[in-house]
């Protein structure tokens, strides 16, 4: 962050707007894109940070003041891309990685943000909070080292909280003499794996992050390789069709009554739309209370419009006057999720006192906040073997299991692997206010 | 805005996820209150609350931290939105706290440090529980780790080693007496979805950030535009350029760049093609250290 206050530089002249480069920088900027979340796993070792490093590089998501920075700072022949990823100087000082970090980066097509997950301290704490929000996971393996336990984990973690596209980045191939049999043994090693868990896609790319090739383009050094560099793959990836449109779930957020003049009768019921699709003139029912009514509107960020579907947040008018608030649930009357007090997920924990039955938690479900009492730990999973060991009667700190709860108040639910939204939770202590777990509910 | 195809675009996305994380702290916590600094990111995020209860008003008030370094034309842009949306404007006073003797000018000039007491006084006094900030995770390595909720002990600080997990978009805002919650909405957007949201939903800004012809003076590289702040010094010459802001900090610390862009068309243009972070061009606060912003957040900084 230095580089502008060294004494004797002077300010960069103006741009010129009406340079080609000008004109195609506006151009880009303004299309219309998508995004695309992403998580990236892996550890020290095995050139993550390089990997980010090199695509926020070459997509031009970094700045001349960072690279000069991180240019001063390396070490070898190669100016250490790794470096642009480096973190809080409590992280420095003890060469570790705290938590999760959030990159940008955007080419044409799409912009994209990463969540760049540790894979040491706290895997599966960090790999679960990033890999809850992504659409895509990239797990990294040396092709020296092959497939190791930890790939193995981070692809299982993927396919537990759904990933829809994972994408195995096979890197330190230049360290291989850029072997299609070493390429080949770990696509096929992965895929025999993969084939066990849920994983719906699965690309595996051969790839050296230090020096580039197929991270943005095809490499000449796998003429055998006839798949897509891994940038053209993000950038590609079809992720339209992996949300649910097809089961209407709004849970209420919030009421909102303006108790003005101007809008003296107007109640809406705002939210983000679950899954599914509303449009004006539907006929809904609301949870708990059962009541059948029709949409009578749909307002938006600006104005009213004819449907909303995930991940849009709207404002819902009801035909008639309804006892509706927060933690009630909008639903379409002939298909309505399970209303429940008997959760069965499966928890990550995530800290140290264990979960234990008889343990009392708070639950936030949608927008809806219970209390509940872990009822009995089914099975406690290894997250390498994927062995389910029923004697275990606690779950400690990252440590995945089947648990039984029984809440206070119903829960509107559905199958986390049929709907992600409604099949989700977070378990929070009471005492301590901290969140301590992530359930993702099975099937009733 | 509807596709066959059911997709939104970045902008609507983000405007979706900031949207229900507005409303999301409306909903759990007892007393929010949105930090409105005038500049571009906390004119966008005002916007968004404007949206996430339309056509009621904003359900809380806006508090502006007054360094008594800010721009003029910052001050009045600020008393404008304000009544246009009639939400209530609460201003925490940094030369009021000198004056009292709760806060020491530093001898630098910069109040940026001594802003965060008045920051947190303020909040205790009015007894806020949810801040709103307007920052981003794009701009700074601290921040790129910062949750949307970002829990404070009673003391306000940040504690980068703690954090509670966050997953999918369940938000924790469950606190204890005395603590609270920072709530950055603006978390996932970058410098130019910014720009782009505020060319797109027409938005107004303060003129700073368009370029113009003003009076500047050069100091280690940067820009400083002559005003009530800023006076040349003994020997410095100062001459007449076109220049903007890309940040309105405090009018003593904040460098224009050289800019040729009087639309917010333009200024798209040359972020664009700009290769410069926000922070490094144009923030003389931040260059103190590589760990500035990491420290300052610790604090209790936004």
């Amino acid at each position: 962050m230095t580089a502008a206050a060294e004494p004797g530089l002077h300010p960069e002249p103006p741009v010129d707007l009406h340079s080609a480069a000008a004109e195609q920088a506006h151009d880009i900027a303004l299309a219309r894109k998508d995004i695309l979340r992403i998580a990236t796993a892996g550890s020290v070792d095995d050139g993550k940070s390089t990997l980010i490093g090199r695509l926020l590089y070459d997509s031009k998501a970094v700045f001349e003041d960072q690279y000069e920075a991180v240019e001063r700072a390396s070490k070898g022949d190669y100016v250490d891309l790794a470096l642009l990823t480096d973190g809080l100087r409590a992280e420095r000082e003890q060469g570790i990685t705290i938590d999760v970090a959030y990159r940008y980066f955007s080419t044409p097509r799409r912009t994209f943000i990463l969540a760049d997950t540790p894979g040491h301290v706290q895997y599966t704490r960090n790999m679960v909070t990033g890999a809850s929000t992504a659409d895509l996971a990239i797990v990294l393996v040396d092709a020296r080292k092959g497939m190791l336990e930890q790939s193995r984990r981070h692809a299982f973690l993927a396919s537990l909280l759904r990933v829809p596209h994972l994408v195995v980045a096979v890197n330190k191939m230049d360290l291989v003499d850029w072997s299609e049999a070493a390429y080949e043994a770990i696509r096929d090693e992965f895929t025999a794996f993969a084939a066990k868990l849920n994983i719906p896609d699965l690309t595996v790319v051969p790839i050296s992050a230090l020096q580039g090739d197929n991270v943005v383009t095809r490499s000449a050094n796998t003429p055998w390789y006839e798949g897509p560099s891994l940038l053209h793959h993000l950038e590609h990836v079809h992720v339209a069709s992996d949300r649910n449109l097809v089961d209407t779930r709004f849970p209420v957020q919030y009421v909102i009554r303006p108790q003005s003049d101007a809008h003296h009768d107007y109640r809406g019921y705002a939210g983000r739309v679950a899954s599914g699709v509303l449009r004006t003139g539907d006929e809904v029912q609301v949870l708990p209370s059962g009541l059948t009514t029709t949409i009578a509107g749909i307002d938006g960020p600006r104005g009213p419009v004819d449907e909303a579907f995930p991940p849009m947040s709207v404002t819902v008018r009801l035909a008639d006057d309804l006892d509706v608030s927060r933690g009630d649930l909008i639903c379409r009357p002939a298909n309505a999720p399970h209303a429940t007090q008997d959760l069965d997920a499966l928890i990550c924990w995530m800290t140290d006192e264990p979960l234990r039955p008889r343990q009392r938690l708070a639950v936030k479900h949608t927008t809806r906040s219970v209390r509940a009492m872990v009822k009995d730990v089914g099975y406690r999973l290894d997250v390498n073997t994927l062995h389910r060991d029923t004697d275990a009667v606690e779950l400690g700190l990252n440590d995945i299991g089947r648990v039984t709860l029984r809440t206070t108040q119903p829960l509107f639910v559905d199958d986390y692997a049929r709907n992600r939204a409604t099949g989700r939770f977070i378990l929070v202590d009471e005492a301590t206010n901290a969140t301590v777990g992530a359930g993702m509910l099975v099937a009733p | 805005m509807t596709t066959p195809d059911y997709r939104l675009s970045q902008l609507e996305t983000l405007e979706a996820e900031s949207i229900h994380v507005i409303r999301e702290v409306v909903a759990e916590l007892e007393r929010p209150v949105l930090l409105f600094s005038g500049g571009k990111d906390s004119i966008v995020m005002l916007e968004l609350a404007r949206k996430a209860f339309a056509p009621a008003r904003i359900p809380f008030p806006v508090m502006h931290v007054n360094t008594g370094l800010n721009f003029p034309e910052v001050l009045e842009f600020r008393d404008k939105r304000v009544a246009e949306l009639g939400v209530q404007l609460v201003v925490a006073s940094v030369p009021d706290a000198i004056a009292a003797g709760t806060v020491k000018e530093e001898p630098n000039g910069s109040r940026n440090r001594i802003q965060t007491p008045v920051l947190l006084d303020a909040v205790e006094e009015h007894g806020f529980t949810a801040l709103f900030g307007g920052a981003r995770r794009d701009e700074d390595k601290a921040r790129a780790k910062e949750r949307m909720f970002s829990f404070r002990d009673e003391f306000g600080q940040w504690d980068p080693k703690n954090q509670r997990p966050e997953l999918w978009d369940l938000y924790n805002g469950r606190i204890h007496l005395g603590e609270s919650i920072r709530v950055f909405p603006l978390s996932n957007w970058t410098e130019l979805d910014i720009w782009q949201y505020i060319l797109r939903e027409e938005i107004a800004i303060p003129p700073l950030y368009l370029a113009e012809e003003r009076e500047v003076v050069e100091r280690q590289g940067m820009l400083y535009a002559v005003n009530e702040f800023i006076r040349p010094r003994d020997g410095e010459q100062t001459r007449r350029e076109s220049v903007r802001y890309r940040t309105v900090g405090d009018a003593n610390l904040t460098a224009a760049v050289p800019s040729v862009a009087t639309t917010v068309e333009e200024v798209i243009a040359e972020i664009a093609v700009t290769r410069m972070t926000e922070r490094g061009a144009t923030r003389g606060d931040d260059k103190v250290s590589d760990a500035a912003m990491e420290d300052r957040k610790k604090e209790g900084y936004f």
